[in-house]
């Protein structure tokens, strides 16, 4: 909790060292960080509504575009739980196909953290190495796809597009080299000086708090949970994938990058086995436009984390109720417990290390009257005399700043 | 056993290899095959269905009728996503994607462009 006499920092909505707008309020004795506490809301975009308003069709492209980084995870999670009330049996070359990209997905989002990493402790040749690379499954993902981000592979039924021969090749080959790439970062990551001096010891979060609080994926395998839907609940072609899933329990930033380094290989490991296990067959199933009733829930293992959709239908082309449980949203509670008693410097790097999206993460929040059923609505105009009282709370007087800045032009 | 500045071999061997990025304006073989890109509309084959219309998510393709069996498409360059779903939903495969990509017009009004018979695109503005 704030504390009344310690010195108060808003980090955020726009700051350096954050990436998106996202607010935290520091307290700070000294330079150690003594309570802290995150604010969402300033990325809100409404897809969850917007999703209701378009066919199933059009709202996968939606979907897709939740997040830039992890859009092929969004989108499967989403016909997963269309094609489970549709009862659509999807075949198994495409189980294949969304599990290569999904895989090769991976591969670039853990690159790209890894640089992101880099540059936070201030090491950018890291971050220039790392993203140089990550350009090979990127250019690899445009050739399987037709894109480089937002892959649009996905449709209900099935993928849009196959593999051929050539493509397979492309694949081995890319992975080759990403795999030799990686094995020098496992050994830098293992022996550089400046990134074990930064990363061991920052960002705790022991065992017992990371189940407390609910984290998942890499932040919850560093803290030695063993949590993994691909190995947990199976979904796509992982049930006949052979894979470990990777924990270390040094509960530090470190080792979330250990996890992430150790995921990168077992990912080189799976496309392997799905170039060679593929199996022949139809790609797509034709499924119906109107979607009959029903509920389903979908969990996929995104690269961040835990992925969770839940969509009803309601037997029209449009779905009636589409909600998405990004996996920062299960991270971010811990940042906070990650943050105590550290110092102020280590802030961005602990962010970072539960690879924040926050825009996937903003959600909106309606306050209804459990007696009256009533919803809470407010207008805009309270919503604006909040925010001059909250301001005026903290020192700041927009009125009075008005009246001198008339007076001085 | 930590080693500081193992890193200093890769830089020094960096010095001697060729630049990652690549020649953009005089190269422009960057683009692979089966890239999504402009919408390209043969008008002939056209039979009105409208599927486009219906699967588009952003509302960019738009087919109003000439005359008898005649149909023009109006794609918005600035609202189309590149996702190609109309491709897909194509009962006629009138549509298909090209790799062109350089689609950034000074003129607002040339974002519009106009596909009717003789499979050419007129922009209108």
């Amino acid at each position: 909790m704030h504390e009344s006499g310690d010195v108060r920092i808003p980090i955020g909505p726009q700051h350096p060292a954050l990436k998106e707008p996202e607010s935290f309020l520091i307290s700070l004795r000294g330079e150690k960080i003594t309570a802290s506490s995150v604010r969402l809301g300033y990325n809100h975009r409404g897809i969850e509504k917007a999703c209701e308003e378009r066919t199933y069709t059009q709202g996968l492209y939606l979907i897709e575009r939740i997040c830039g980084i992890c859009s092929h995870s969004h989108s499967t999670c989403f016909v997963q739980a269309v094609e489970e009330i549709a009862g659509i049996q999807v075949s198994p070359r495409a189980k294949y196909m969304r599990t290569l990209i999904a895989e090769l997905e991976r591969i670039h989002s853990h690159l790209l953290w890894l640089g992101v990493a880099g540059h936070e402790i201030g090491f950018d040749t890291l971050l220039m190495y790392t993203w140089r690379d990550r350009e090979v499954v990127m250019d690899l993902l445009a050739t399987l796809t037709g894109n480089r981000v937002n892959y649009g592979i996905n449709t209900i039924g099935g993928v849009r597009r196959d593999i051929n021969s050539k493509q397979k090749e492309e694949v081995l080959k890319a992975i080759d080299i990403l795999e030799e790439r990686t094995k020098y970062y496992i050994d830098l990551a293992k022996n550089e000086t400046t990134l074990l001096k930064r990363l061991q010891g920052v960002g705790v979060l022991s065992y017992e708090d990371a189940k407390k609080l609910d984290a998942v994926g890499p932040t919850a395998r560093a803290s030695g949970i063993e949590r993994d839907v691909r190995k947990d609940d199976p979904y796509a072609a992982y049930a006949e994938l052979d894979f470990k899933v990777i924990s270390v329990n040094s509960c530090d930033v470190y080792g979330r990058t250990l996890v992430r380094l150790g995921e990168l290989m077992e990912s080189y490991s799976l496309v392997r086995q799905i170039i060679r296990k593929i199996p022949d067959g139809p790609i797509l199933i034709k499924s119906p436009r109107k979607i009959p009733a029903g509920q389903a829930v979908s969990r996929y293992e995104a690269p961040r984390g835990e992925d969770l959709h839940y969509v009803r239908a309601n037997g029209t082309e449009k779905p009636d109720r589409v909600k998405v449980r990004a996996p920062t949203l299960a991270n971010i509670q811990s940042v906070s417990k990650m943050l105590e008693d550290r110092y102020l410097a280590d802030m961005p790097i602990v962010i970072a290390a539960i690879d924040p999206c926050f825009s996937c993460t903003d959600r909106l929040v309606s306050i209804r009257d459990t007696k009256s059923k009533e919803k809470n609505t407010v207008a805009w105009e309270t919503i604006r005399l909040k925010g001059i009282a909250w301001y005026k709370d903290k020192g700041i007087d927009f009125i009075s700043l008005n009246k001198k800045l008339t007076k001085l032009f | 056993m930590s080693r500081p500045g193992k890193i200093a071999r890769l830089l020094i061997q960096s010095l001697f290899k060729k630049p990652a990025t690549g020649n953009y304006p005089v190269d422009r073989s960057g683009m692979p095959e089966g890239f999504r890109g402009k919408l390209k509309f043969n008008a002939g084959m056209c039979i009105g269905c409208k599927m486009c219309m219906r699967d588009c998510p952003s509302e960019a393709i738009e087919i109003r009728k000439l005359g008898e069996k005649q149909f023009e498409a109006q794609i918005n360059l600035a609202k189309c996503i590149y996702c190609g779903q109309c491709v897909d939903s194509c009962p006629k495969k009138v549509l298909e994607i090209t790799a062109e990509f350089e689609l950034a017009r000074l003129d607002p009004a040339q974002l519009k462009v106009i596909f009717n018979d003789g499979n050419k695109d007129s922009p209108k503005g």
